[in-house]
């Protein structure tokens, strides 16, 4: 094998693939082989970094350089002084990586530092389309020992003991799953990955298929093992196109070497994995609906029992585990389940990564051990809420979970605190609201998803999300009153407790949680008619204050030409005209326009 | 995939490629790569320090590059720093000086003291 002696790693995660990171990745090679150096420097393909707010991101090794936003116009002079002369391009690095005059390493960054990296181990460092390169990191090592040393049950028993649950919302103990399905005899019992990842800002597992996807297929082939089940099935969105690929080139890899396929290790095992991609439907990644889907027919859920482990895909017993879960497995088989317990909290051991969005500064994916503050992670880690806002609250879980306000930004994150707190853990997304965020229109947001996504097969959810949405529509335009207040509890919590899968049950979440924690802002839309955090257009005036010097700068952009004055006198907006659309306020040059 | 050997054989041997992204490394190997340095020879001589290193599975070890170090005369100079050790700076290096340097000073601690740039002071 040749041996470089510079490797530029290139992200190619989704996030930094829109922001054309194919096109740096190809320069690079172009101008490396213009300088002679393609047989000292290699470029290589990563997954995602997670620093996504930074990106196209690209590392350069052994030194671990850390180039952020780079620009193609940037590459040759990065060749031409790092790779070529060895000197650094201070001016493109990521501003944090130069403070106090040191150089820094990636791993050295607050962003990375207080991370561990579990599921995203591999992410960032290797090329996903290359097999070896996952085994250089002790890839495929789990899954030998496991079929070479271990029995299932010894399998299941490392897994249940870790206490591991599930990454994908419940956070049920993926080793008592397991148990479950092994036991029952069946001609055929299936695998399958939960790839159908649907709430809004999660990403963190087309991160891990586009980043190790051998990670989980490995871990497939492990449950296979455990539970007696020679087919494996990932089901995952077929508008993730770049970790669907990255799956395929993993899949035709471990086929030909042995890893998937026949008689794997000798221990006459067979494991096969196909893909299976889903159209996007929110439902869908509801365990029952997600194989109704496969089966081919429309993704509706089912009542349970009977559960997937008794009676599954095709009738089969099936065990469904999330990306993120599996992840964490082939880890916890060469670690063992006391490893992974030393990190996170005592009922929710291991890490959970979470993707930041929203109001924050360092939008990206962070890994962080269960038991971790909110505060580190919002503010240490994510850098707190962009031009010096105020926090306001988070929203975890997303369309089914729930908010938590700043006065418990010290809770401790794992799945109880959050489901304490009237939140959950869901799959991960953490969408950061500050001052400027009005909260019932946040509720009314994801309200109108899960109104989107409801599959229509059972009342409470088809006809009740329906029906809180236009009371929250009415608050949001100042038309409720304050029984309606009470008619939206009451029916939030009919609807939780009769839907019947999942999606229904948990819709209303982000209702009830607001209600909750910010029952004073729904009051204000409805007994004053104004919206404290100044989003709900309908219940906005725009007025001119005495600060007006009569340039007429507004009356020029005014579209519906409702602002009257002389030159050099105060100007007075018709608020019966008024259409509320902003653009005055973003014309005046002395801040004379005020919205309340 | 026939055994865990196996398994374990190309492990090893894909791993050396990967040694390279792991930034902890605590001895490091700079070479001075400025045009005094690439003109006067210091590109071999970076290549054959990564050989060296590899070949022998020196895996404490970081090769990197650096710029002018100022003392073009000198070049290619070679600086290898160790913790708890002092800076040992090598001058006018070439291949099979690489050679050495590896054997005695990156493998059993010994700087080669007749190419350091005390020695011709």
């Amino acid at each position: 094998m040749a041996i470089y002696r510079s490797h530029v790693l290139v992200c190619g995660g989704t996030g930094c693939a829109s922001s054309k990171s194919d096109l740096i990745k190809k320069r690079f090679e172009e101008k490396i082989k213009e300088m002679n150096l393609d047989k000292e420097v290699q470029v290589i393909s990563t997954g995602c970094f997670g620093l996504c707010e930074e990106g196209p991101i690209v590392v350069v090794y052994p030194e671990g350089s850390f180039y952020s936003k780079m620009q193609i116009n940037r590459v040759d002079r990065i060749v031409e002084e790092h790779l070529y002369k060895g000197r650094i391009v201070r001016e493109f690095l990521y501003e944090e990586s130069i403070a106090d005059q040191k150089l820094k390493s990636l791993n050295q960054i607050d962003f990375y530092s207080k991370q561990k990296r579990v599921a995203l181990r591999n992410c960032g460092l290797i090329n996903p389309e290359n097999i070896e390169e996952y085994i250089a990191r002790d890839g495929y090592l789990a899954l030998g020992r496991a079929l070479t040393e271990m029995t299932p049950e010894e399998v299941i028993k490392v897994v249940k003991d870790s206490n591991l649950r599930g990454r994908g919302g419940g956070g049920f103990p993926t080793g008592a799953k397991w148990s479950f399905a092994a036991p029952n005899k069946a001609d055929q019992k299936y695998i399958i990955c939960n790839a159908d990842e649907g709430d809004p800002g999660a990403f963190m597992d087309r991160s891990v298929l586009e980043g190790d996807p051998h990670a989980v297929l490995e871990a497939m082939a492990i449950a296979g093992y455990a539970i007696g089940a020679s087919k494996g099935f990932v089901y995952v969105r077929a508008e993730y196109p770049i970790a669907v690929k990255r799956l395929e080139i993993a899949i035709g890899q471990a086929k030909t070497m042995g890893l998937l396929g026949k008689n794997i290790f000798e221990s006459g095992f067979d494991f096969d994995v196909e893909i299976r991609l889903g159209a996007g439907a929110f439902v869908c990644g509801e365990e029952t609906a997600l194989m109704a889907s496969i089966e081919g027919k429309r993704g509706m859920s089912r009542n349970k029992p009977p559960f997937p482990a008794v009676s599954g895909l095709f009738g089969k017993p099936t065990i469904i585990n999330n990306v993120e879960t599996l992840a964490n497995i082939p880890q916890i088989i060469i670690n063992g389940a006391k490893w992974f317990k030393s990190f996170g909290s005592e009922k929710s051991p291991g890490t959970k990564v979470f993707a930041l969005g929203g109001k924050i500064n360092n939008t990206g994916l962070v890994e962080i051990p269960m038991g971790t503050s909110l505060r580190e992670v919002i503010y240490d880690i994510g850098g707190g809420c962009p031009n010096g806002k105020a926090f306001k609250a988070v929203q975890t879980g997303g369309p089914s979970g729930g908010c938590i306000t700043a006065d418990y930004i010290d809770t401790k994150i794992d799945f109880d605190t959050l489901t304490d707190l009237g939140s959950m853990m869901g799959s991960g997304g953490m969408i950061v609201m500050d001052e400027d965020n009005c909260m019932v229109d946040i509720a009314r947001f994801f309200l109108e998803f899960t109104v989107e996504e409801s599959c229509g097969k059972c009342t409470p959810c088809r006809e009740g999300t329906k029906r809180m949405l236009e009371i929250l529509e009415d608050i949001t335009q100042g038309k409720a009153v304050m029984s309606d207040l009470d008619k939206l509890e009451k029916l939030a919590n009919n609807i939780r407790s009769t839907s019947l899968c999942g999606l229904g049950q948990t819709a209303p979440n982000p209702v009830l949680s607001t209600l909750r924690y910010f029952r004073d802002e729904y009051e204000a839309h409805v007994l004053d008619k104004r919206c404290p955090a100044g989003t709900c257009s309908a219940l906005l005036n725009y007025s001119i204050t005495d600060n007006c010097r009569g340039c007429t700068k507004c009356v020029r952009q005014c579209p519906v030409g409702c602002i009257t004055g002389k030159v050099k006198e105060l100007h007075v907006i018709d608020q019966e005209k008024c259409i509320k659309c902003g653009a005055c306020m973003e014309a005046c040059p002395f801040d004379a326009i005020v919205k309340k | 995939m026939k055994s865990l050997d196996e398994l374990k054989k190309i492990r090893d041997e894909a791993k050396k490629n990967l040694e390279l992204r792991d930034s902890e490394k605590t001895t490091r190997v700079v070479v001075g790569m400025a045009t005094c340095g690439i003109s006067a020879g210091a590109r071999p001589v970076l290549q054959s320090f990564i050989e060296e290193v590899q070949k022998r599975h020196l895996n404490e070890v970081q090769v990197v590059q650096t710029g002018c170090i100022g003392m073009c005369t000198y070049e290619p100079i070679v600086e290898i720093t160790s913790p708890d050790k002092e800076k040992v700076t090598y001058i006018h290096m070439d291949v099979d000086k690489v050679k050495r340097v590896v054997a005695e000073h990156l493998v059993h601690g010994r700087a080669v003291k007749e190419y350091t740039i005390g020695y011709i002071k």
